[in-house]
């Protein structure tokens, strides 16, 4: 399929891995960097059976929230809509469609048989007047409509952007009630968008900066249950949790995957030197990677796991470094004003997301892996830890307002530094980790 | 290490149901997260006392931006906390590092370690002996004073050594 919004994405990246733009059919025009929302629209799911009538509407509902949220669409609104979808099977009316400037159109349909749900849906591009990719079927479970909901979407976004998909993902973050110096701290679970929040640890102990596995079923966080910080792996599923390090006189803390899942890396500290170590998960062997006198810390593998990017203190403040992942001497990335930490390496490969400090204020940005073209994101009085979407596109981190009543909230901001929002929840939260796509 | 954290659980759990008999439990809650910090053991008149050392001898230090090397008055404040120490020989203690909110966790995290231990070093540099200290950093994620300026901050910055008593061994 031809990259329809080549275009945008040119414009977005900023990376330009993608070809030359080319023209389409479909296409978002972006004047003087500012995006016109693709106009798109999404008609009730026709429920094929009494028992699928709720979720025609609950379906198409999501699916129009994950491709809004994203700011590069834009729903025309069924109260515009000219046509009805009342059969999958009938031919699109298209200019009707037309008539309503929808530019994409996506109709679906549901049925249900006990607890299982069928969703079918078709993509068309309107002013071509024919279908773009083929229409799909998904099954599941009534219980897990919204999944399906964002299987969808992700499918619509990946087949008019020409990218991955990121709606059907979860992410795991620290949830917190009570006032700065009292915070209660509990692991939360919760799909991208806020949706099936679920916790996985009490609030009876410190517990910060989770990490997904490569798969989505583990999660390495740092909890304070023996009375020092310590590096724990919980498994999603059972919610079981064991210490991964345990040794006296040390406490650990800043852990991360490897991308084959098998080993960790993760900051150790004794007699007040912090050094990163990977530890294979299966034998607990360690093997120490850097040996500064300073602070190393907040280690994140390249996807291919070649590489180690992470932040030290050794040139006198806060900088990246990236080093082999064997260890070895690291090569300085950063070099701009202000402090740099929490790096964290994109899942395309690309680029290397952090937090800068400068002048009193904090910032999410990016740069390329060699530290060149840094651009910064966001600026707040405390914006860090920032998360990638598994299609790379995305960043999430935690929003920290200032004063004695501040409280920390989850955002998300594009790689473009558009589209910042904060996630909706009820309560504080903090340290959020990106799931694969499910 | 579970011996020495267990014992200090335990000692954190006693005394605390005797403070909520007694009424001695501190309304500031000043030092932070360990337990045994949140209320005051015995009368501050008896200088043998958690009490005496909290508030007569003084039980932390404050440092300056991002720095965790001792001043001269953490310098001769810990000098008193060591010289008590030797007098007091079956205290063990349990040295609190903590950063301002002006950091990230990560780094705050160890550099409240980098304090705990710049503190640790002068105690057992004085003569106190190092299996009688343990330090724990707490990053910013207990702060003591909860404005966002230059104030609440540099009483943020500070290690604090938390007393446990009555370990005999």
């Amino acid at each position: 399929m031809m990259r329809l919004f080549a275009t945008l994405l040119a414009g977005l990246m900023v990376l330009g891995q993608l070809a030359a733009a080319q023209s389409g059919p479909l296409r978002i025009e972006i004047t003087e960097g500012v995006i016109e929302p693709l106009p798109y629209a999404v008609p009730d799911f026709v429920a094929e059976d009494g028992g699928a009538k709720d979720y025609g509407a609950q379906l198409a509902r999501v699916i129009a929230e994950d491709l809004n949220g994203t700011g590069l669409f834009r729903e025309i609104p069924a109260k515009a809509h000219i046509s009805q979808i009342t059969n999958f099977a009938s031919p699109v009316q298209f200019a009707d469609w037309k008539a309503v400037n929808a530019q994409a159109l996506v109709t679906g349909a549901v049925s249900v048989s006990g607890n299982n749900l069928e969703v079918k849906f078709r993509v068309y591009d309107v002013f071509a007047g024919q279908e773009l990719g083929n229409g799909l079927r998904f099954k599941g479970t009534t219980e897990g409509w919204r999944r399906m909901a964002h299987k969808v979407a992700d499918a619509v976004y990946s087949r008019i952007t020409g990218e991955g998909g990121y709606f059907d993902s979860r992410v795991v973050f620290v949830s917190e009630t009570g006032p700065k110096n009292d915070r209660k701290k509990r692991l939360a679970i919760m799909d991208y968008d806020g949706a099936g929040l679920q916790y996985l640890t009490d609030s009876s102990t410190i517990v910060l900066a989770p990490r997904f596995s490569p798969k989505g079923d583990k999660v390495l966080y740092t909890s304070y249950e023996t009375g020092f910080p310590r590096v724990f792996i919980l498994d999603v599923g059972s919610v079981k949790r064991r210490a991964l390090e345990d040794q006296d006189g040390t406490m650990s803390f800043a852990p991360r995957f490897s991308p084959d899942g098998k080993s960790v890396l993760m900051s150790i500290t004794q007699g007040g030197n912090t050094d990163i170590y990977r530890m294979d998960i299966s034998s607990g062997r360690q093997t120490q990677l850097t040996n500064s006198p300073g602070i190393d810390t907040a280690p994140s593998y390249s996807p291919d796991g070649s590489k180690i990017v992470f932040e030290s203190d050794r040139s006198g403040n806060q900088q990246l470094y990236v080093m082999s992942a064997k260890g070895g001497e690291p090569t300085r990335i950063s070099f701009g004003q202000g402090r740099y930490g929490t790096p964290v390496w994109s899942p395309r490969g690309d680029l290397i997301a952090f937090t800068k400090q400068n002048k009193g204020r904090f910032h999410i940005g990016v740069m390329r892996t060699d530290g060149s073209e840094e651009r910064l994101l966001t600026a707040s009085f405390l914006d860090e830890g920032p998360t990638w979407a598994p299609n790379g596109r995305v960043i999430m981190f935690t929003r920290e307002t200032q004063g004695a009543k501040g409280s920390s909230s989850l955002y998300s901001v594009d790689v473009s530094g558009r589209n910042l929002k904060k996630i909706r929840l009820n309560g504080g939260a903090s340290d959020p980790s990106w799931s694969p796509l499910q | 290490m579970s011996g020495f954290t267990k014992a200090a659980l335990l000692m954190a759990g006693l005394a605390l149901s005797a403070c909520s008999n007694n009424g001695l439990l501190t309304g500031d809650g000043s030092n932070g997260a360990a337990g045994a910090g949140d209320f005051v053991a015995g009368s501050p008149d008896d200088p043998t006392s958690i009490a005496y050392f909290q508030q007569t001898v003084g039980d932390r230090v404050l440092f300056l931006v991002d720095q965790s090397t001792l001043t001269e008055e953490g310098r001769s404040l810990l000098l008193s906390q060591a010289n008590w120490l030797l007098e007091n020989t079956s205290f063990t203690a349990v040295i609190e590092g903590h950063a301002d909110e002006q950091g990230t966790r990560e780094y705050n995290l160890a550099l409240g370690a980098r304090r705990a231990n710049a503190v640790q070093e002068f105690l057992v540099s004085r003569g106190v002996a190092a299996n009688r200290l343990r330090t724990v950093s707490f990053g910013k994620e207990r702060p003591l004073e909860i404005c966002s300026a230059e104030a609440c901050y540099a009483q943020n910055r500070r290690a604090v050594t938390i007393l446990t008593s009555g370990l005999s061994s």
